[in-house]
């Protein structure tokens, strides 16, 4: 009888134990869920975005504007990713500026940062006026995407079509001289 | 020997000015050009050519499609356009400039379901070989040109965007179109003859 009193209470802990971990876990996961869910989307407007189209340091930046809707741009946007982290200890950074519509950034943008487990930096353009600022990123851009702005405190250049990896990394090479 | 020489060198001198006029955005049409005359195929198997139209003053052509979500937020705006101006003498005339081998959404099927799902009152056109919209120098859907039938032919007078919301119709502040058809309507310049908005780049 002395037995089977002990094997209760061990089963018991055991049991109780065994329950306190699972929901633990399931409270780490679903916190880590809703951090991941969550991880906030920087959104700018024009004004907002000029902050990262110029340099005074001696970074260089690969700006590519993009869209999840648009084909042409998810096709190229590995290519980016891959330069992003080829080229990090050569003081180049990608920066990927989304143009989806704002009521899509919860169906379509974020779970799209997330799937492809995007580790450039993205923020999003929302700036109806685009009359007033395509014109500012460059002149000769009609407002086709995607589009990319490589530059650095000395210089810069302007793309409106797509690259493969060697032709971005071609076109980036001269400004690490 | 010598003709035969310069006259190799003059082809290849316009050989390679051709080449270059091709070459993607920042050519085409200027504000003042003639624009090319086409015979597109409809939505309804007829073809379409500017002369068809013998009362029109001119024309809202509009490069777009199915496919892209710029143009799809236009689409009942460019409806709008097409109701107002063609009694007035601007119709819209449409033409689909993707390749439908890489879009197949804009393949002459899909365009006429929208075009019926929508009700489009005005044609819908396939450029066919894409040989029409590097003519124009549209990059992207939607793309919008304003010509006006004068006696040199039909002239570029507007380029660019349809107004300045693509998100919402109502909180448009600025009807490009619109205002440059009105100014010609009223026999005027129009003040804003360039624009430009973002949209999807032509799929060759």
């Amino acid at each position: 009888m002395k037995y089977v009193y002990i094997i209760c209470v061990l089963l018991l802990v055991s049991c109780n134990n065994n329950g306190t971990t699972k929901e633990q876990d399931q409270q780490v996961a679903e916190v880590e869920k809703e951090l991941i869910v969550d991880s906030p989307l920087e959104v700018y407007d024009f004004d907002g975005l000029q902050k990262f189209l110029t340099t005074t340091g001696d970074k260089i930046y690969v700006v590519n504007f993009w869209a999840t809707w648009c084909a042409p741009c998810i096709k190229e946007l590995p290519y980016f990713e891959q330069l992003n982290k080829n080229y990090k200890n050569k003081n180049v950074e990608v920066l990927l500026v989304s143009l989806d519509f704002p009521s899509k950034y919860e169906s379509k943008l974020k779970p799209y940062i997330r799937e492809k487990g995007l580790k450039s930096k993205v923020v999003a353009l929302d700036d109806v006026d685009s009359n007033s600022w395509i014109p500012k990123v460059n002149q000769n851009w009609t407002g086709a995407i995607p589009a990319t702005l490589i530059f650095n405190k000395n210089k810069r250049k302007f793309y409106e079509r797509s690259f493969d990896y060697e032709q971005l990394e071609r076109e980036v090479k001269p400004f690490l001289k | 020997m010598k003709k035969a020489l310069n006259t190799f060198f003059a082809i290849i001198t316009i050989v390679a000015l051709s080449s270059f006029t091709n070459f993607g955005g920042g050519h085409g049409y200027h504000i003042g050009d003639i624009a090319t005359d086409f015979e597109l195929e409809n939505i309804d198997g007829k073809t379409v050519s500017l002369s068809d139209y013998k009362t029109a003053k001119g024309f809202i052509i509009v490069f777009t499609c199915n496919t892209c979500p710029y143009a799809v937020a236009y689409e009942d705006r460019v409806e709008a356009l097409n109701k107002k101006y063609a009694d007035k003498g601007y119709p819209v005339i449409a033409i689909m400039p993707n390749n439908t081998d890489v879009k197949p959404g804009d393949n002459m099927e899909a365009m006429q379901a929208r075009a019926k799902a929508k009700g489009f009152t005005f044609p819908y056109l396939m450029d066919e070989g894409q040989k029409i919209y590097p003519q124009y120098g549209a990059t992207k859907t939607p793309h919008v040109y304003v010509l006006e039938r004068t006696k040199k032919g039909n002239q570029v007078k507007y380029i660019g965007a349809i107004d300045d919301n693509y998100k919402d119709a109502k909180a448009v502040n600025i009807k490009y179109v619109e205002d440059a058809v009105d100014a010609l309507l009223a026999g005027k310049e129009v003040k804003e003859p360039k624009t430009r908005a973002i949209g999807c780049s032509i799929k060759v």
